[in-house]
């Protein structure tokens, strides 16, 4: 039952360095600043409940289960919530895609 | 495996380091340190349980909110140029 958790532990926590790894290279690599939101947000979520996911089989039915998942909460909560302010406010700051090809504003067109 | 995971987030972190001293935009840099806090949680955690202390989880729940508040309240200051201000007017028969 031991090798079992350690296995899974250490399954959850390898592809979360997997992730870890292509998020970081995006975030340094991609052309602009949308699609680094994008490398961004593998890395703040998906990396981060695989590697929490991974502590929590080491740490087993405790307390430290508990602190885990409260933080896992707390950064499921934030760090979309960060990530949207921060495309909003680069969007209202007149930022647009590299990619985008007509001139419409999309947040004007919506009546807000 | 805890060293391998410590290790991956220090070059992720790196890598986020990187791209806040090179971005071209206040955005990007914001971004970049909205990143670095959010590693910085998860390596508190990871060190905790590498050296067998589970305590640094505490440490780790106070530095989820504080980064939290602090990307916030940087995006407030470069949206609105002021931090006292409530934001725009809202419109007319708006939302």
């Amino acid at each position: 039952m031991d090798l079992l958790l350690d296995l899974l532990s250490w399954l959850t926590i390898g592809i979360g360095m997997v992730f870890l790894f292509a998020g970081g290279i995006g975030l340094l690599r991609m052309p602009d600043f949308y699609t680094r939101c994008h490398a961004a947000g593998i890395t703040d979520t998906g990396a981060m409940l695989l590697l929490i996911v991974g502590l929590m089989f080491q740490a087993g039915l405790s307390f430290v289960t508990v602190k885990l998942a409260l933080i896992m909460v707390f950064l499921l909560f934030t760090s979309p919530t960060a990530t949207h302010a921060l495309a909003q406010a680069a969007y209202t700051g007149g930022m647009r895609p590299e990619s985008a090809q007509d001139e419409t504003d999309p947040l004007e067109e919506a009546g807000s | 495996m805890f060293a391998a995971a410590s290790a991956a987030l220090l070059a992720t972190m790196a890598f986020a380091l990187t791209r806040a001293f090179l971005g071209p935009t206040i955005y990007d840099r914001i971004l970049a340190v909205n990143v670095f806090g959010t590693k910085t949680v998860l390596i508190i955690a990871v060190i905790g349980f590498l050296m067998g202390r589970p305590d640094f989880l505490d440490v780790a729940l106070v530095y989820a909110l504080i980064n939290f508040i602090g990307v916030l309240t940087a995006l407030k200051v470069f949206k609105y140029r002021d931090l006292g201000t409530a934001g725009p007017a809202p419109k007319e028969g708006g939302s």
